[in-house]
């Protein structure tokens, strides 16, 4: 009976630990902000579909640049070279303010970087 | 009718969300009261059927082995399969738990061939599927974790990439996902048998479809109705902080996926799905084989009025002298 409700109390315990980590991690209402560039107006596409698909879009770019070698991007704001460190972060030129900080929140670890330099760690170099 | 109408009771809870969030402004309903309601019921529901349980007597000593007990020297005694001590017990459970170990002796019996002869073979089928199903089912349980957690700990982020190994597409195909997809549906067909379905209730079906419409949700809601997950973050996290944001930009299918979940933890007390906290209590596997070492007492026990035989001798001492039955009293020693 007492190692019943002991484990009734453990499983409940365990059940809320997020509630805790969180207070004591002291980042229960921190929601990340990112960067925008402030000269420019529009992403390639509009900000939703950037939202939800920008890794879409980039895996469309990787296989239309690295594997048929087409360099343009064609949409509704304009054409745009295809090019991960020219384009994407020609605009959003740091990317621990504006790459890392959704990613690190949502638990997505991208693997653009496994071939892609960063310019800033390659300008220090 | 075991089928179609639980398939449809799953069906009707996917409609009603799906017409409340688009048609009506069902958001805060099904974003916020309906999840608050139904983890209320689990709790309180898990509570109460483990404390109902706790306190019902064990009136016997009914655990169930298949090894031999603690006996005699020479006899070499199976300390997992027929625990003598708290510490085997402790081992007979881990393995129980985490493996299935007597879903692993799962048998079938069938009549085979021309003669119809009676023949018994062992099914391991099930004990596979349900590995692949529950073990999937808790990676994807902690894998949830992370949005619930900030910062993530590194082990759900390892987790996750071990996960989605193979990174086939954008996002990533989890392993867990496939397996958990293949164990429900062999556990669906398995019911489909015509002995099995028998036996089967439409509770049973209701679950499958259950888990089967949140799987499916899930997983459409990851690979093609995308929810901004950043926000469905801090949606949960001023929902469990009882500081609730309603917000209308979802999409149907993170409504339709957040209901089922809640429906789900909400009826487990209530269902069969309480196999989860009811396998630590069964008695047939948590008690200590040491009957013969050891009395249970039977906490129902009666506290029975004793009449000894000595009492017995002695009220009717007179009349077995009479009769030249010995006395015990008079052949002491």
């Amino acid at each position: 009976m007492k190692k019943i409700i002991l484990g009734l109390i453990l499983f409940l315990l365990v059940a809320f630990l997020p509630l805790g980590y969180n207070i004591y991690t002291g980042k229960k209402a921190y929601i990340p902000v990112i960067k925008a560039p402030e000269d420019k107006k529009e992403c390639v596409e509009n900000v939703f579909i950037m939202r939800k698909r920008h890794n879409i879009v980039l895996e469309k770019w990787r296989d239309a640049s690295v594997r048929h070698g087409i360099k343009k991007y064609v949409s509704l704001n304009g054409t745009y070279k295809i090019s991960l460190t020219g384009t994407c972060l020609g605009c959003h030129s740091d990317k621990t303010q504006f790459c890392d900080r959704c990613h690190d929140y949502a638990g997505v670890k991208p693997r653009c970087w496994d071939c892609h330099n960063i310019p800033d760690k390659v300008a220090e170099k | 009718m075991k089928i179609i109408l639980p398939f449809f009771t799953v069906v009707l809870i996917a409609c009603l969300v799906y017409g409340g969030t688009r048609y009506l402004e069902g958001h805060i309903l099904f974003g916020i009261i309906v999840p608050y309601i139904c983890f209320a019921l689990a709790i309180v529901g898990f509570v109460v059927k483990i404390v109902k349980w706790a306190v019902s007597p064990v009136p016997f000593n009914i655990t169930t082995v298949c090894g031999q007990q603690k006996s005699l020297n020479f006899l070499r005694h199976s300390p997992i399969e027929s625990p003598a001590s708290r510490c085997g017990v402790f081992f007979r459970m881990l393995f129980e738990v985490l493996f299935f170990r007597s879903l692993l002796r799962n048998e079938k019996v069938e009549l085979y061939g021309k003669e119809r002869r009676l023949i018994y073979g062992s099914d391991r089928y099930l004990w596979i599927f349900a590995i692949l199903f529950h073990w999937s089912m808790l990676i994807i349980l902690l894998r949830h974790l992370k949005l619930f957690l900030e910062p993530i700990p590194y082990w759900i982020i390892m987790l996750q990439n071990l996960d989605g190994i193979f990174q086939s597409h954008i996002p990533p195909v989890y392993i867990s996902n496939v397996l958990v997809s293949i164990g429900l549906v062999f556990l669906f067909l398995r019911r489909l048998k015509r002995r099995v379905m028998y036996i089967s209730l439409p509770s049973d079906f209701f679950v499958l479809f259950l888990i089967g419409g949140v799987i499916l949700s899930g997983m459409l809601l990851r690979y093609v109705y995308r929810a901004d997950i950043l926000l469905v973050k801090a949606f949960l996290f001023g929902l469990i902080y009882l500081n609730p944001v309603p917000y209308t930009g979802f999409g149907t299918m993170f409504y339709i996926h957040l209901c089922f979940i809640s429906v789900l933890i909400a009826y487990l007390p209530y269902s069969k799905l309480m196999h989860m906290a009811g396998v630590f209590l069964s008695p047939t596997r948590n008690l200590r084989n040491d009957s013969r070492a050891r009395r249970h007492i039977n906490p129902w026990d009666y506290p029975v009025k004793e009449h000894t035989y000595e009492e017995w001798e002695e009220e009717f001492k007179d009349a077995l002298k009479e009769a030249d039955i010995p006395l015990d009293s008079e052949n002491k020693g």
